[in-house]
């Protein structure tokens, strides 16, 4: 009895920890439960923000090939952290489409002359007025869009080496 | 530089406290080497002392990174603005996970450099076995620091100017706040290494319980001062007109203070009568896990999403790993050693050890029911539920609770030790408890109506004020030792703060208006008017505010809250203003204007919403005679052996 | 009392206390947890009446309406698939408006509406709960 009861604290410890640590590997799942997945893009034209990528429609979103499209800005410094695993991607073959919010084009080109361009078309966006539509209160912010214009995942914050196999399986998943 | 410069001193501190925990490992290892126990001593205290040197050193560079607003530190550039006050800039430092956790080592090398340079009655070998289990916390702490908290890293290209402090946390509150807390979990983390040593020495007695006891009652005493202090902050700076809010953060600081409140009255049971062995120890591992889970839980930001966006969570993984390895492992050693203790002393349940006993034990069900509640949220978040706990929870189960253990607080200290006559003991408390059932019947016929709870409580508090001087009776208060004396200041101390408790709940007074400038508007006693708005500019904040006439009887002052508008980062917040006066405290909030022209106040007559503070800073008071009291005479004690 | 005894006790005693206080904090959250819901939980699950509850969800777009007394207000709490008229008197708190997340506390009443005793805006850094905490990364860029 008395062997068995010393025991007990180091137990309910372990219960302790156990909820504890669930909570710790939990909350990025509940953190966001995006409004806009499942849904349509809105209707967006934007003009070019670089002389050398075109600018961005959401028209483009439904040439039935799945693609990213990033809201971006080259005052974030999350963005800076993420050009690399966007890069990545590209490499993957994946085609992303950017939203550069609140920029001047000198700052975007100086930009991805630093980091590098993992962009096909960049559309300017002085005044937020497509990202809020997009439902994306910050940057940087990834969507993954289903050759049909339809939002099939909204990733909040910077993508990071990990996030890359799960963004190319949600891309595949959306292409099959 | 400056920064580099820090950065070695972390890196160096880090390196002496692994050879102190080795050196001491090497002291304490069966076969026995050359060098004997007393030799690794005289190695292990310039060790710790030289270590605490350092990381102060480190935390001190890192002010002075503040102060001079280096932008191209990344920590200054996220968390201060060049326009900022001095003094905060000075509290910036630690007013950010990095900086908040290097506060914490820094505190932690104090600690050890005070137990290497003062502790003086404990056994050798325990002595080195605890500097050895400080130095494994230290080592964690460093390891954090340096691999995923570095405070010190560069951002390249530094940015023009920062991001600026949270407007809420630029108060002096935040200068003072969290270091008392750090102050108190420290504290507490050399009791635990304390009883770590104990274990592996074996040596559970009343000398080591002496040793251990200033420990705890100053941890204890800084968590008393943070709890209050963060508390009152809470209360003028969030303009809600409440004390507490059961939320996690506080609760995170109530723990540990509970833990130690129990560790505390144990320690004493071990120190006078050596009985309680097994239970110190396990109180002391329970009161470092509490504070290590208070750091977690306000660290990793998994309850409440604080600084949600600064989130990595390699960093909550990282504490909760400390967590394992110290508290994982002490209770593992606890299991294994304790049976092996040589057993303590008896006890009879009516005598001053049985109450302690009972205290001990109502306040691990208090504890027991705040970690639940504290918790509960994250484990209805993993079946899918998302929920909180508030109010309404905690004062139906830790309530009533509390009143058991307050009412038992004015019971114990007039029983006496080793055993009492139950009679006897009945004939003591036969006047502090004639003074609640008063208290009780003329509150039932003055103020009919009030809640259970609160008027429970101000009867208990009536009582248990007269009962907690009692211990003074008939005694020549020229002989009676200073600790008794802060003890009984303590407990008087409690029941102040539940009198103001229950009083700001029971008689507590609102008034919500849209008012004209000049039309009167009445709150409790005073009558308020709004005279007029007009615009403020601080340093880097702007704002409206109100001009108040607040009158009462004959007299009236000026009142003026503010809504204040801050730029960098853009936010508003109001500024409550608060008139203290001798029953009570008047509380206003300015609102916004609404499209009549009308400005909304909110007022409060709180009566005696005071005393919650004041009780809190007696029981400080009283926790600092008794840590004065207790040396004192450990060292006239120390004097008379030589 | 024999020592060996009385140590058993007192273990077997303070096991019994904090299972005691687990029971009791257990049951006691059946009743008094204050859950969260979305407008569309709502809609689907049913109204949770008579109990302290939080509704989250973003404030629509024109829906605040002040009423004539200077501190009531009223507006709609929606999630973009169903919407809860609420009602609150008091200051509302910093940051709070139209089209930016909001935590309500209060309970349901019977016709549907919601009757708020606390309003947590969104930027309200100290009181923000995970539920709505989506958009709090943006603060971490460096834009002048």
């Amino acid at each position: 009895m008395k062997r068995v009861l010393l025991w007990v604290p180091l137990g309910a410890f372990a219960l302790l920890f156990a909820v504890v640590a669930s909570g710790l590997f939990r909350p990025s799942d509940h953190l966001v439960h995006s409004q806009m997945v499942g849904k349509a893009l809105p209707q967006f034209t934007l003009p070019k923000m670089v002389p050398d990528a075109p600018g961005l429609a959401s028209t483009t979103f439904t040439d039935g090939k799945p693609r990213l499209l990033n809201v971006f800005a080259s005052w974030c410094i999350p963005c800076m952290a993420e050009s690399p695993n966007l890069m990545a991607l590209k490499q993957h073959g994946v085609e992303i489409d950017a939203v550069a919010v609140r920029d001047t084009p000198r700052n975007v080109e100086d930009f991805l002359k630093r980091f590098g361009n993992p962009y096909a078309r960049i559309g300017d966006d002085r005044q937020s007025a497509v990202q809020l539509a997009l439902g994306s209160s910050g940057v940087p912010e990834t969507y993954v869009i289903d050759g049909h214009g339809r939002i099939v995942e909204q990733h909040i914050g910077d993508v990071r080496a990990e996030d890359v196999p799960a963004l190319l399986a949600a891309l595949k998943k959306a292409g099959g | 530089m400056i920064a580099e410069g820090g950065l070695a001193a972390l890196w160096f501190a880090a390196a002496l406290a692994l050879l102190q925990l080795v050196l001491a490992a090497v002291a304490l290892s069966r076969r026995q080497t050359a060098i004997g126990v007393e030799d690794m001593l005289a190695a292990v205290r310039p060790i710790a002392i030289v270590q605490g040197v350092l990381v102060v050193l480190a935390m001190l560079l890192l002010i002075a990174v503040f102060v001079e607003s280096d932008m191209s530190v990344r920590l200054v550039a996220e968390d201060s603005s060049a326009a900022k006050p001095l003094i905060y800039k000075v509290a910036g430092a630690w007013g950010n996970h990095e900086g908040s956790m290097l506060l914490w080592v820094t505190i932690l090398g104090l600690a050890g450099a005070a137990v290497a340079l003062f502790e003086r009655t404990l056994e050798r070998k325990t002595l080195v076995a605890t500097l050895g289990a400080q130095a494994a916390i230290a080592l964690g702490f460093y390891a954090f620091l340096l691999f995923s908290s570095n405070p010190f890293a560069r951002l390249d290209p530094p940015p023009p100017d920062g991001q600026g402090l949270n407007p809420l946390l630029q108060d002096p509150g935040l200068a003072f706040h969290p270091p008392t807390l750090y102050l108190g979990y420290v504290g507490i983390s050399v009791a635990f290494s304390f009883a770590v040593g104990a274990m592996i020495t074996r040596d559970v007695g009343p000398a080591f319980a002496r040793a251990m006891r200033p420990w705890v009652l100053a941890a204890w005493i800084f968590l008393t001062i943070g709890i209050t202090a963060g508390s009152y902050w809470a209360y003028y700076e969030l303009g809600w007109g409440g004390w507490w809010f059961w939320d996690p953060v506080e609760n995170a600081s109530l723990m540990p203070w509970l833990a130690a409140t129990a560790l505390l009255h144990s320690v004493t049971v071990l120190a006078t009568r050596d009985g309680l062995r097994a239970w110190t120890i396990m109180l002391a591992v329970v009161a470092f896990s509490m504070s290590m889970i208070g750091t977690f839980l306000v660290r990793s930001g998994i309850l409440t999403s604080v600084h949600a966006f600064a989130i990595d969570p390699k960093r909550g993984a990282f504490i909760l790993a400390l967590l394992v390895i110290y508290i994982g492992g002490a209770l593992a050693l606890f299991a294994l050693r304790v049976g092996t203790i040589r057993q303590g002393n008896t006890f009879e349940p009516i005598s001053r050890e049985g109450a302690l006993v009972v205290n001990n034990l109502l306040l691990s069900v208090i504890l027991g029911i705040v970690l639940i509640g504290t918790l509960y949220p994250i484990v209805a978040a993993a079946f899918g539920t998302q929920l909180s706990v508030g109010h309404p929870f905690f004062d139906s189960t830790a309530g009533p609770i509390a009143l058991a253990l307050v009412a038992l607080m004015g019971i114990g200290p007039l029983l006496r030790w080793r055993r009492d006559d139950l009679r006897a003991g009945l004939k003591r408390i036969a006047i502090p408890a004639a003074v609640g059932v008063v208290a009780l019947v003329a509150l039932l016929v003055l103020a009919p109506g009030i809640h259970i709870l609160p008027l429970l409580g101000l009867a208990l508090a009536a009582g248990v004020a007269v009962a907690s001087v009692a211990p003074l009776w008939g005694r020549d208060l020229k002989r009676t030792p200073l600790f008794t004396y802060g003890m009984v200041i303590a407990h008087l101390g409690i029941a102040v703060s539940l009198a103001g408790m229950a009083s700001e709940s029971a008689f507590n007074k609102e008034t919500l208006v849209a008012t004209r400038i000049g039309e009167p508007q009445h709150v409790g006693p005073y009558t308020v008017t709004l005279l007029g708005v007009r615009p403020v500019v601080g340093v880097n904040w702007s704002a409206v505010e109100g001009v108040l006439k607040a009158s009462r009887g004959g007299a009236s002052t000026t009142l003026l809250p503010q809504s204040r508008f801050f730029s960098t980062p853009p936010q508003m917040t109001n500024e409550s203003a608060i008139k203290t006066v001798l029953d009570g405290q008047l509380y206003t909030v300015l609102g916004n204007q609404d499209d009549a022209g009308r400005w909304q106040l909110r007022l409060w007559w709180k009566p005696f919403v005071t005393l919650i503070w004041a009780g809190g800073a007696l029981i400080a008071i009283g926790g600092a005679l008794s840590l004065l009291g207790r040396l004192r005479r450990e060292r006239r004690a120390r004097r008379g052996e030589a | 009392m024999k020592a060996k005894h009385q140590r058993l006790t007192l273990a077997l005693l303070a096991l019994a206390a904090v299972i005691g206080a687990a029971l009791l904090a257990l049951s006691a959250l059946k009743d008094q947890a204050s859950f969260f819901y979305a407008p569309s939980d709502v809609e689907r699950d049913g109204l949770p009446l008579g109990k302290a509850v939080r509704l989250g969800g973003m404030v629509e777009a024109g829906s605040i309406k002040h009423l004539p007394d200077g501190i009531s207000i009223r507006f709609v709490v929606t999630d973009g698939q169903a919407s809860v008229p609420v009602s609150f008197s008091g200051i509302v708190p910093d940051l709070f408006r139209e089209k930016s997340g909001v935590v309500a506390e209060g309970h349901f009443q019977p016709d549907g509406s919601f009757v708020a005793t606390n309003l947590l805006a969104k930027h309200d850094e100290k009181y923000m709960p995970p539920q709505v905490a989506g958009a709090m990364h943006e603060t971490k860029s460096l834009e002048q």
